[in-house]
């Protein structure tokens, strides 16, 4: 016991020392009780799963032709600390990784984006750097984005929540502006937080959409993308929430890698035990590999919930099967730039800035499919770049 | 009397574990659901493993040799994506694409071969680094994720069969591929190559000093893994069409179903018919888990005492011959 | 025999390959300042300097354990979910609390010493070839992180994060803490009878097998040495996480721990090498890291670029490497007919 006390007793002097004795990237000031917010091993939380289910329904500020300006309720807040004269701003960006089509989508959208101000003469340089969804990578690169002290602006998209949280509140003592988007982090030193709704939101258009459109007892097939990631998690549990209090019957989740190969192996299977009439899917990587996977089994065709992912959207619309996509989106990518321009001008920005988020219904598939006729089958409808110069070539000869 | 012991015989060596496995599982798959040994599912399930099989056979000639193949799971992505962009939708480029996509998997098998044999770098390094080029190459040609679409002659092999076939249903153009590329890689095995091939695996020097050709035969073990490793991406793309994540993850299981299948990681031992059951086990083993509705986050630790276990009961069977009943005299 | 096993002929050895190895790491030194002096940056700047030490801590545990078995002629495939698994019973076990701190190390070591115990069991005792064991390790402890943990857990203390955060003028502690790991191996290997033995295991199994050597005994203690390297890296990344994380493992860290371990000379074949080049070899992918980084490299074309580099990096040693494989077959030869 002694000396456990007093092993305790020497480590905790030895961090003093080299707290107070040498140069240190956390803040020195880490409230614990912060930290541990996301921190068990349960996604599911109430309150936020309320909140997002409400947001649904709350029209957004701002121009609806721009939805990547627009915000749910924000709380505007004043930017005039972080003003400066003469454009030519240097913006850093700590990338996540652009280890799938919704990320590449995203990337290429950003990069016109900043083409545009660049032009106008807001941006002088952008640096970049990826992480390869590698969270002690991604926490090396904002560490070398601060050391540097060139960067005027530095945006985040974190690969993971809590993993990421004392680098970003490292990134924020730096003193520089600090923008955080897509995956959020714990904590809200960051001047905005930029997200669409949510997880919860996506999982429960999903899941709304097949409890509506199935007859009671019908059996629903869950294919998930990979555990422990939270922005998946929160779908799944959503979804969890409203199969518990539907009459529909969730046969099982399985989990793909996103891998066609694997999802259409697996419902094979599912449809070799048994009758499948829902497809829930917490991500529409292989959408189409589980649509043939019934194709060939002679089976008709399920209710399903996909993604706006082109490749879905285009079977869908040949099948005339009952689907929606849920969408995540895509068009957040352009918010960050734009948000450090406008940090840097001293404008007012949310200090959480909710992106609307509306999943694609029957009724909006045909124009949304005319909107992107000639992109790729691995590129998402909302991707919102259609305005920028870059249009259409920067996405369809990517 | 002697033929029972003679199969015994071959039961309880090395090689012969992995029938015992594989007939274990399909017994497990069949207490649960018996339907599923009907001709159609039962095609179902052979059309989708076909790929992982002639995998096996072409990574078994790698392994025999005395090396590995970590880049095949990187190749069948690439060839799949390859095909996608190439072919973009056009049925008329389909021949063409194959051609193009023909030579692509045996030119990265040639240079797998020649570095590892004339650069002497080990097959390990040699395939981990051809693995993340790979990797990179492709997504920096299609800008990140697959571009362009496969058309349909180009999805026939994996998707589609003979229809009509009394009791199968669909006879799958990928099972006859697989039987077609199997036979021929046991015949291969009975050739004078085959022969070189296990024993440069076994002891490359004494090999050499018999005047084998070690190096030869060694790259062109690479180079048919580059061609079974093109044929399993023209099947899965054809099978399951395009995604961003094809392939990832295939050199690991496609080891472990080879290693399970009796051969043994260094070369010279196992045949080639063993490897490639041990690629139908693996499978018919996610089958198992499927039908019994394992959590699915529960499936790798399964699989993987599974696989220390079945290695573990080979390798005890290796080191014990005298354990096998009636020593079996060579006819 | 006596040639092989005496310390003398092995440090000659390892010395001038490691010297090779050291003139590569500062050719990458120069090429990478170089082409980072073209686009007018400055890879010898304070920031990049810190930046480098950085990204050499977490791969330099990793191989400094996967040395030890790579000797062997052994393998560890599952030091990244060992790392994950580590960060997490770190993150759990301190809970915030700055006084577990000793217990959460305690316990890291171990379990992550168990699970090695276990690799080097199932390689030795069941005979199970190493790449399929480990791998076979790596599933059970994803399937049983994948159940047991849905997300980050635990809470580690902030004292605990300046393992991650701190540094000594440009060189982080943690970068302080994985060189006198280093410097730790090195003499293990050097100066005790079990680190003799693991080149002897690696040389030749059955040789030193037949010289006296328990050579199972010696392979366990690689793993488990292995396994506890890891632990600490695992210790690393909570304290740069502030919390436990199971999706560690999905970075394939193993990976490039084997291949720093093969770019700082060590066969893989076993009996060759040295902790000392690998220490080189990590900081070759550092710099590399570091260069790509500063050079803005398409993330695709790092993949490429990588794998040439250490493709034509142990091409290069290989060439020198020929006439030593030469010889150790006719040893072994030697050793059987005796």
């Amino acid at each position: 016991m002694q000396t456990t006390r007093l092993a305790a007793a020497s480590v905790a002097a030895l961090g003093l020392l080299l707290a107070t004795g040498c140069t240190t990237d956390t803040p020195a000031d880490t409230p614990d009780e912060e930290t541990s917010a996301e921190s068990g091993d349960e996604w599911f939380v109430q309150a936020e799963y309320d909140e997002q289910l409400a947001q649904r329904d709350i029209e957004p500020e701002g121009d609806p032709e721009t939805p990547w300006l627009q915000a749910i309720e924000p709380e505007w807040i004043d930017t005039t600390e972080y003003a400066r004269e003469g454009g030519d701003a240097t913006v850093c960006f700590s990338n996540a990784s652009i280890s799938n089509p919704w990320r590449v989508t995203g990337w290429i959208t950003m990069q016109e984006q900043v083409a545009v101000l660049k032009e106008a003469g807001d941006i002088g340089e952008f640096r970049h750097s990826d992480a390869g969804d590698d969270d002690d990578q991604q926490i090396s690169d904002i560490q070398a984005f601060i050391d540097s002290g060139d960067c005027d602006a530095l945006l985040i998209s974190p690969s993971t929540t809590a993993t990421l949280t004392p680098a970003v509140e490292a990134a924020c003592d730096s003193g520089v502006p600090v923008i955080v988007f897509d995956r959020g982090v714990n904590t809200d030193c960051a001047v905005t937080f930029i997200h669409p709704i949510g997880g919860y939101a996506y999982g429960a258009d999903a899941a709304e959409f097949l409890v509506d459109n199935l007859e009671p007892g019908s059996k629903v097939l869950a294919l998930r993308i990979l555990p422990g990631v939270d922005v998946l998690e929160h779908r799944w549990a959503a979804a969890q929430e409203i199969f518990g209090d539907s009459e529909l019957e969730v046969l099982g989740d399985e989990f793909t890698g996103g891998d066609a190969a694997e999802i259409k192996d697996i419902v094979t299977q599912y449809l070799q035990r048994g009758e499948v009439d829902g497809i829930w899917m917490d991500a529409g990587d292989g959408a189409v590999a589980a649509i043939e996977a019934f194709e060939d089994a002679g089976k008709p065709y399920p209710v399903m919930a996909g993604e706006d992912e082109l490749s879905f959207m285009r079977k869908w619309e040949e099948t005339g099967m009952t689907a929606i996509a849920p969408v995540y989106s895509n068009f957040q990518w352009r918010t960050p730039v734009l948000a450090a321009t406008m940090i840097l001008a001293g404008e007012q920005v949310p200090s959480e800035w909710v992106l609307p988020q509306d999943p694609i219904t029957e009724a909006e598939l045909a124009d949304y499919l005319e909107r992107n006729v000639d992109m790729p089958s691995l590129h998402y409808a909302k991707f919102g770049g259609e305005d920028l110069p870059g249009f259409p070539e920067s996405w369809t000869d990517r | 009397m002697t033929r029972l012991r003679a199969l015994a015989g071959r039961l309880t060596n090395p090689t012969g574990t992995v029938f015992i496995l594989l007939a274990l599982i399909l017994a497990g798959i069949f207490v649960k659901n018996a339907d599923f040994f009907a001709g159609p599912s039962l095609m179902a399930f052979l059309k989708q493993a076909a790929p992982l099989v002639i995998l096996a056979a072409g990574q078994y000639f790698v392994i025999v040799s005395g090396n590995f193949d970590l880049s095949v799971g990187a190749l069948v992505g690439a060839q799949v994506v390859i095909a996608a962009r190439l072919i973009d939708g056009e049925e008329s480029r389909t021949l063409p694409v194959l051609a193009v996509m023909l030579f692509f998997g045996l030119a990265v098998g040639l240079v797998n071969g020649l570095i590892t044999t004339a650069l002497k770098v080990q097959s390990f390094i040699t395939t981990l680094g051809m693995l993340l080029v790979l990797y990179g190459a492709i997504r920096l040609w299609t800008g990140g994720a697959p571009t362009g679409s496969l058309s349909e002659a180009f999805r026939t092999p994996g998707r589609l069969g003979i229809e009509g076939v009394p009791i199968l249903g669909q006879l799958p153009w990928a099972l006859l591929i697989m039987l077609a590329l199997g036979a021929g890689a046991i015949v291969l095995m009975r050739t004078r190559f085959g022969r070189i091939l296990m024993a440069s695996g076994d002891n490359d020097r004494a090999a050499a000093l018999s005047g084998a050709r070690v190096d030869t035969v060694r790259t062109a073990a690479f180079v048919l893994s580059g061609l079974s490793a093109t044929v399993a991406g023209v099947l899965i793309g054809g099978f399951a069409g395009v995604s961003a994540q094809v392939g990832e993850g295939l050199e690991f299981t496609v080891i472990t179903a080879v290693v399970l299948g009796g051969v043994v990681l260094g070369g010279g031992r196992g045949t080639v018919i063993a490897a490639m059951a041990g690629a139908l086990a693996i499978e018919a083993l996610f089958t198992l888990f499927n039908q019994l509705a394992l959590p699915a986050t529960l499936r790798p630790t399964v699989q993987g005492a599974i696989i220390i276990a079945a290695v573990a009961y080979a390798a005890r069977q290796r080191t014990r011959p005298a354990a096998t009943p009636a020593t079996v005299t060579p006819s | 025999m006596t040639r092989r096993l005496s310390p003398a002929a092995l440090s000659s050895t390892t010395l001038s390959s490691t010297v090779l190895i050291y003139l590569a790491l500062a050719g990458v030194l120069v090429i990478g300042g170089a082409a980072v002096a073209t686009g007018g940056g400055n890879l010898f700047a304070t920031a990049n300097l810190v930046d480098m030490f950085t990204r050499t801590s977490l791969t330099g545990f990793l191989a400094i354990g996967m040395t030890l078995v790579i000797l062997c002629r052994s393998l560890d495939l599952s030091v990244g979910y060992v790392a994950a698994l580590s960060s997490l019973v770190a993150a759990t076990t301190m809970d915030g609390d700055v006084g577990r701190i000793p217990l959460a190390i305690g316990a890291v070591l171990l379990v992550s010493g168990l699970i090695g115990g276990a690799n080097g069991v199932f390689v030795t005792v069941l005979g199970v070839n190493p790449f399929i064991a480990t791998l076979g390790t790596g599933l059970i402890l994803k399937g049983y992180l994948d159940t047991e943990y849905k997300g980050p857990a635990g809470d580690v203390p902030a004292v605990f994060q300046q393992f991650g955060y701190t540094r000594i003028a440009f060189i982080p502690i943690s970068t302080v803490v994985m060189l006198a790991v280093a410097a730790a191996a090195i003499w293990f290997l050097r100066s005790t009878r079990t680190g003799h033995h693991m080149y002897a295991v690696g040389g030749d199994l059955d040789v030193a097998r037949m010289s006296g050597i328990r050579t199972g005994r010696v392979l366990i203690a690689a793993h488990v040495l292995c396994a506890m390297c890891a632990g600490v890296a695992g210790l690393l990344l909570a304290a740069r996480f502030g919390t436990g994380s199971a999706e560690a493992y999905t970075n394939l860290y193993e990976l490039d721990a084997i291949a720093a371990v093969v770019l700082g000379g060590t066969l893989l074949l076993g009996g060759k090498g040295g902790v000392a080049g690998t220490v080189a070899g990590v900081a070759i992918l550092a710099v590399l890291d570091t260069v790509f980084n500063v050079m803005q490299i398409d993330p695709f074309a790092k993949d490429v670029l990588r794998g040439a580099v250490i493709i034509a990096a142990v091409a290069i040693y290989a060439r020198r490497q020929l006439d030593r494989t030469a010889r150790r077959p006719r040893f072994a030869l030697e050793g059987r007919a005796s």
